[in-house]
């Protein structure tokens, strides 16, 4: 039920506003906007695709804030371990998340 | 597949040709193969061909079918030596971005030859061809084989003709006949491979089965992909130069993909090809249809392409001379043989998951799920 | 490939699974599922079972829509489509699953018209371009899925194209969740929770797992960061005995759902009573149906349908690989009668079933590990 592909519209049809073309790296399809139809895509942007439908908006911003946390995982542990090393106290409250 | 038959079986004595009619008298050995019905999975190249043709040609065509099947025969008449291969193509469409169903047929026929080792020398070639093709097109796909043969050195020595009722033939079928020369130093045998040896890949894959996939329109999908049809003997012959002492096995991934052409050698020699995700070269566009439709690249067929199992002291000097040709500046060295997982295929990601690549059973086909 | 590849960064992943590994309890054995067959397919693509510490198990849920369809359903499309000038449309993943005399690709051999369609659209066009034939498209899938469906139907009957019709099969997730977490034979700590399904319905439905059954979820995208990210999410929820759900596939799914997708779902749709799961049982208002506005274009209402119900073969377990009390591989019949080649159950044929992921991608990597393991 799954398989859905990021891909980026690259061309809208003034007389189709239900319609986009939709690039995956090479690879073009049209694409049925009729889903977002409540916050229509602009071009440039990303989307969902999933059986020949635009699903959802892709957002860039929430993508690298994920990116961001993942890789300070272990950070906070790392920063955790130093501070034990030095034989503080109060150890706690060097935790940064 | 032709199995590479025992040249000292009654029938290849010489001034003996060939003929399925010279199979000595014993009685067949029951058939394995039990399916009621041919299904279009039993011309995929993957299991069910497989099945097809260990469980009913093999046992009534060969006299001896504990030889591995290779891609040509090597015939041996009194002292000469030939190859020889077989290959029909069926495809829709006939023409495609890169190519049409002529230069498959040629390329296809040097490819099999080449990859077994021999340089191709002439065909023959039957065409299969339906009533109301238009002439126009005929021309089309002749002209292309003339160019194609030309292009690849091989002499075309004659052919055949027949035409069928319309709707019995999708416009054409092409079948050819191959001999070629046995190339000096080198000796294909999937029982010499061992681990430790190196898995090469002659360029990018997937090019012409997607090519395919999207010209025949039902997917709506448009990319600028062209079909990587071509003749691969230039850069065998390359790497048999520097390396042939130590060339193991060498397959075209044709229809089946990768994933095919090695799991039948892990079958054949018992040992596990170790696949490096990232070594596998790739167009993004390629990359992108598999994505989309959920296909796994290692099952696409490739018509311009080889691997080639090499040992360890002769793999970079293989590389380096494919890379160096013409047209082999993509190859790579895409995997190891190793002992495990025997008899199977292993892909290994780059952060450190793995999963076995199994041959389909028959056709790819896209998925939603 | 954007937004693809960054999720696949190999110093991220291991990050990940430092991370993973520190959060779990060395004396505790976690049960966690994946309901999605999306994810069960990438689990076993991506070979993330390799990365993760032998006490955390990964439990494929009845996310599958190709698994859960009885066979009797499949009969009653191959049936409607063996009438004269009627075109059998699906996506590929039901072209090879077999119906009591056969799958679609081989009653394709035997003459039938069968196409093999990415797009409802796409079934849409071909009515179009054929007029002296019916196209009837067989929809399969969950929420992610039935939207487009819907939105298909909506413009087959704004476009007036009458020679079109869909034999509909589409069920919903949430009652799927239920029947699991009601098996007395179930015992679960946390989900992952299907990431495309939501991008439809949302976040919310699931709340109930959290406050009623005291289960983390993770609503998680396909990619092997989102997968292991979101079992750090679970973990991290269990370790502090908290019980929540969490979005982790943020840059894809709204809290609240796909209001479009959903005004489409209620307009074309409505729930079955009840409907048939394989290897579930009966489930009330577990799938959709057109409504009678939408009748001319409902397979169910043009034509004759049999309705016949086919049991499956008392030794297939597909109900307790399904339901994840057993691993494919202790299913009696799996590797032996029942293989991607001959499959008796649907959870063999469907790629993304896991007796299909376990066979293709991991048995033999099983028994390499055995042979290692054992002394020569």
């Amino acid at each position: 039920m799954c398989l859905a592909i990021p891909g980026q519209v690259v061309e809208l049809y003034p007389n189709q506003p239900s319609a986009a073309m939709v690039d995956v790296v090479g690879v073009r399809r049209k694409v049925d906007l009729g889903l977002l139809q409540d916050n229509l895509p602009r071009k440039g942007d990303w989307v969902l695709i999933h059986v020949g439908f635009a699903l959802s908006k892709i957002s860039e911003e929430d993508a690298m804030d994920q990116m961001r946390i993942l890789r300070v995982l272990g950070e906070a542990e790392a920063a955790m371990q130093e501070v034990e090393g030095y034989g503080l106290e109060n150890a706690e409250n060097a935790k940064t998340t | 597949m032709n199995a590479a038959v025992d040249p000292r079986s009654p029938q290849f004595q010489p001034e003996t040709t060939v003929s399925s009619n010279a199979r000595s008298e014993t009685v067949p050995p029951a058939l394995r193969f039990r399916d009621p019905q041919i299904e279009m999975a039993h011309g995929a190249g993957g299991k069910a061909s497989r099945r097809l043709v260990e469980g009913l040609f093999a046992p009534l065509l060969f006299a001896s079918s504990s030889e591995p099947l290779g891609d040509a025969a090597h015939l041996d008449f009194n002292g000469t030596r030939i190859a020889i291969t077989t290959d029909s193509f069926v495809v829709k469409p006939l023409h495609f971005p890169g190519g049409s169903i002529g230069e498959l047929a040629v390329n296809g026929t040097v490819n099999d030859l080449a990859v077994s080792g021999a340089k191709a020398e002439a065909m023959v070639v039957t065409y299969v061809l339906e009533a109301g093709l238009p002439t126009a097109v005929l021309e089309a796909e002749v002209r292309a084989m003339g160019n194609a043969a030309r292009r690849a050195g091989i002499a075309i020595a004659g052919g055949d003709t027949k035409v069928v009722e319309h709707g019995k033939a999708d416009f054409m079928y092409i079948t050819t006949t191959g001999i070629g020369r046995p190339l000096p130093g080198v000796k294909i045998d999937p029982g010499s491979v061992r681990a430790g040896d190196k898995i090469l890949l002659s360029g990018a894959i997937g090019d012409h089965g997607i090519t395919i996939l999207l010209a025949r329109g039902e997917l709506d999908l448009e990319a600028d992909l062209r079909s990587d049809t071509r003749s691969v003997f230039p850069l065998v012959e390359a790497m048999v130069r520097v390396a042939g002492p130590g060339i193991r096995w060498m397959r075209d991934p044709t229809r089946g993909g990768v994933a095919t052409s090695l799991n039948e050698l892990a079958r054949d020699c018992g040992l596990g090809m170790v696949l490096t995700e990232e070594a596998i070269p790739m167009h993004d566009a390629v990359r992108g249809a598999c994505e989309l439709l959920g296909l796994d690249p290692l099952h696409i067929a490739n018509e311009g392409q080889f691997l080639a199992v090499v040992a360890p002291e002769y793999a970079d000097a293989a590389l380096n001379a494919l890379n160096l040709s013409p047209g082999g500046a993509d190859a790579q060295i895409i995997g190891e043989v190793r002992e495990q997982p025997g008899g199977a295929v292993l892909v290994t990601t780059g952060y450190g998951g793995s999963r076995i690549v199994d041959m389909l059973v028959g056709d790819p086909l896209p998925r939603i799920c | 490939m954007k937004f693809v590849d960054e999720f696949r960064a190999p110093e991220v992943i291991a990050k990940t699974c430092k991370e993973i590994k520190r959060l779990s309890d060395p004396n505790r054995h976690y049960r966690i599922m994946e309901v999605c067959g999306g994810h069960t397919h990438a689990i076993y693509r991506f070979g993330l079972k390799d990365l993760l510490p032998s006490n955390i198990e990964l439990i494929h849920g009845p996310g599958c829509p190709v698994c859960v369809l009885p066979m009797g359903r499949i009969d009653d499309g191959l049936a409607i489509a063996q009438q004269p000038d009627v075109i059998f449309a699906a996506f590929g993943d039901m072209m090879r699953v077999p119906g009591t005399h056969g799958s679609p690709l081989e009653h394709k051999a035997r003459g039938m018209d069968v196409r093999i369609v990415y797009s409802p659209a796409d079934a849409l066009k071909l009515a179009q371009t054929n007029p002296d034939k019916h196209v009837m498209f067989f929809a399969i899938g969950f929420e992610t899925t039935a939207p487009s469906t819907a939105l298909t139907l909506m413009r087959a009957q704004s476009q007036g194209t009458h020679n079109f019709s869909v034999f509909c099969n589409h069920v919903t997730i949430i009652p799927a969740i239920r029947a699991i977490l009601d098996s007395p034979d179930m015992r679960l700590d946390a989900f992952i929770g299907p990431g495309h399904v939501s991008t439809v319905i949302g976040c919310r439905p699931y709340e109930w797992i959290a406050k009623k059954e005291n289960k983390p979820v993770a609503v998680s995208g396909f990619e092997p960061l989102d997968i292991l990210q979101s079992i750090v999410m679970v973990l991290r929820q269990l370790k502090g005995e908290e019980a929540k759900i969490e979005n982790q596939y943020k840059r894809v799914v709204p809290w609240e759902g796909n209001s479009a997708a959903l005004r489409a779902m209620a307009e074309v749709f409505e729930l079955r009573p009840y409907f048939e799961w394989r290897g579930l049982g009966f489930i009330s208002q577990s799938a959709l149906r057109i409504r009678s506005s939408y009748a001319e274009w409902d397979s169910e209402q043009r034509f004759e349908v049999p309705g016949v119900r086919v049991t499956d073969p008392k030794a297939a377990q597909c109900g307790e690989v399904l339901k994840g009390v057993l691993k494919p591989h202790q299913c009696k019949l799996f590797g032996k009668e029942c293989t991607p080649e001959h499959p008796i159950g649907a959870l063999m044929v469907s790629s993304e079933g896991s007796c299909a992921a376990y066979f293709n991608y991991e048995h033999r990597k099983m028994e390499m590990v055995t042979s290692i393991a054992m002394p020569a």
